[in-house]
């Protein structure tokens, strides 16, 4: 069965007018925010597909600007989303892209904050639910549905059983895991989704791991 | 406590003289694994949503594209004014159901039911059936578990999404969810909900998915309407006995293999139908070309 309950069929409540231009925008938005881990200073939002087509009528601009600043998609603030970026002084743009994306529903989001830079492209499936399936290059499928880690590393050997051994410790499940990288003994991504969220002292502990870069946790 | 067909939960609530109301939240608490009262009172929150979104659309709003509102408080005015052809729940329900929808296209919090683009029908039957019945909220609660067991029936072995089978997935399976919900909210039996359930859809089979600029607005809007009207029409002719010929769960099966033959022009892609009328052009290129902004 593909639906598993009544509050799959009453529901989700959402801000209008559409669950995949709008909502789904929204969660895009917002999970480009929890990867980058703090509000960015400047934001410009690439739309493909139909979204660059339409974005202006199902308020897809609007929308992923309010995830982006961390409102959810049933907050009753999605429609003041211009103003409140201004207050913040939150500096953002909308992009028109011509070029033919895989997925129709496609969104890039470019995040900068003083001395950080990060890139997520995100698509919008239908019905609310999203994939985040680009984060500065790197190639990955993340719903945003279970708490995750994403790790940048060197692509060295046992830097992956560092991590999977830290969390094997401290009892962490591991539900899904992929590696991927640009360059043989480059930088390298791990992409981890857990049954359980990762704590503060883990997360310190495989940052302060040989071969780690840069750790992004993705909570709930 | 497992359904998957019509067939199967008219059986299963004949056998153990329950609603389908109770058997979806039984359902609900067997899989889900939350408390009983958590989920009672989570359905309380989905109808706190959509009174407020009917009050919000009631008081006359505008789409945020633009392209249409206010005629849910021009239907509420005409209703008050009782010089009309019916009143009553009719005109209640059709009002609600486009307040509903109207709120949705002027980006106001919604509950989806089962999607956003058909959002007010089931509200605007149960909403006007509160007051002319005089029931609870807690009535209309359990109501929504009907309506709710009906949807998930047909999201299951049909589609609810008018990309895959048009406006007969969205509005036509909304449709049916409201007719049942109407029919056990006013005391009939599982049967006579399945056969409210399968007239309802019948009535709205073939309907496409073919909205002005692809947005959701027209005819999705006015379309709530009918879909609500068609709701209380098939839940009176279930209650006075009326049987569908063709089964319940047969219908269902009709809407899918109708919706994937359906061609992709009439299914959400504003390339066919009144997308592609003279008027949905123009407001494509209005509203495509990126020169209106209604903030």
């Amino acid at each position: 069965m593909k639906y598993q309950s009544v509050f799959d069929i009453i529901g989700p409540v959402m801000v209008g007018p559409s669950s995949s231009h709008t909502a789904g925008a929204v969660r895009i938005g917002l999970l480009a925010r929890k990867l980058f881990g703090r509000e960015p200073e400047k934001a410009v939002i690439h739309f493909f597909g139909s979204f660059a087509k339409t974005y202006k009528g199902h308020a897809t601009d609007v929308a992923a600007l309010a995830g982006l600043m961390g409102l959810s998609t049933f907050d009753g603030g999605i429609p003041n989303a211009f103003n409140i970026a201004k207050e913040k002084g939150l500096d953002y743009s909308f992009i028109e892209e011509s070029a033919i994306p895989e997925h129709p529903n496609t969104i890039v989001i470019d995040m900068y904050a003083a001395d950080k830079f990060s890139s997520v492209k995100g698509v919008s499936l239908g019905g609310g639910l999203v994939e985040i399936c680009e984060v500065d290059g790197f190639a990955l499928k993340l719903s945003g549905e279970s708490p995750a880690l994403l790790i940048f590393h060197i692509d060295a050997y046992g830097a992956v059983a560092d991590v999977t051994h830290i969390l094997a410790k401290n009892k962490i499940n591991i539900s899904h895991m992929e590696v991927s990288r640009l360059e043989k003994g480059r930088l390298a991504l791990m992409v981890i989704e857990t049954d359980q969220s990762v704590p503060d002292d883990i997360f310190s502990a495989i940052l302060s791991q040989p071969n780690i870069e840069r750790v992004v946790r993705l909570s709930l | 406590m497992k359904f998957r067909n019509m067939r199967e939960l008219v059986q299963l609530c004949e056998d153990r003289n329950i609603k389908f109301s109770q058997a979806m939240f039984e359902y609900e608490c067997d899989t889900s694994g939350i408390d009983r009262e958590k989920i009672i009172s989570r359905m309380a929150d989905k109808l706190s949503v959509m009174k407020l979104s009917a009050e919000r659309g009631l008081q006359g709003l505008k789409s945020y594209s633009g392209m249409t509102g206010g005629n849910a408080k021009l239907i509420h005015d005409y209703m008050l004014k009782g010089d009309c052809l019916t009143g009553g729940v009719f005109l209640n329900a059709i009002s609600i159901a486009i307040a509903i929808n109207e709120n949705n296209a002027a980006m106001g919090v919604i509950c989806a039911t089962p999607t956003a683009g058909s959002c007010g029908v089931v509200p605007g039957v149960l909403l006007a059936l509160q007051k002319s019945l005089n029931k609870t909220d807690d009535d209309i609660i359990k109501a929504l578990f009907a309506a709710g067991a009906v949807g998930y029936i047909i999201a299951n072995n049909a589609v609810i999404s008018g990309a895959t089978g048009g406006c007969q997935a969205e509005v036509g399976s909304a449709s049916a969810m409201a007719a049942a919900a109407a029919v056990e909210l006013k005391g009939g039996s599982p049967s006579q909900c399945a056969n409210a359930c399968a007239i309802a859809l019948k009535n709205m089979l073939g309907l496409s998915c073919d909205p002005l600029a692809g947005l959701v607005e027209v005819p999705c809007i006015k379309r709530n309407a009918v879909g609500a009207a068609n709701a209380l029409c098939a839940a009176e002719m279930a209650l006075a006995g009326v049987i569908s010929y063709v089964p319940c769960d047969e219908v269902i099966d009709s809407m899918y293999r109708i919706g994937i033959s359906m061609p992709l022009a009439l299914r959400e892609t504003a390339l066919g139908g009144l997308a592609a009328s003279e008027t949905g052009k123009k407001w494509k290129e209005k509203l495509w070309s990126g020169n209106s902004h209604n903030e």
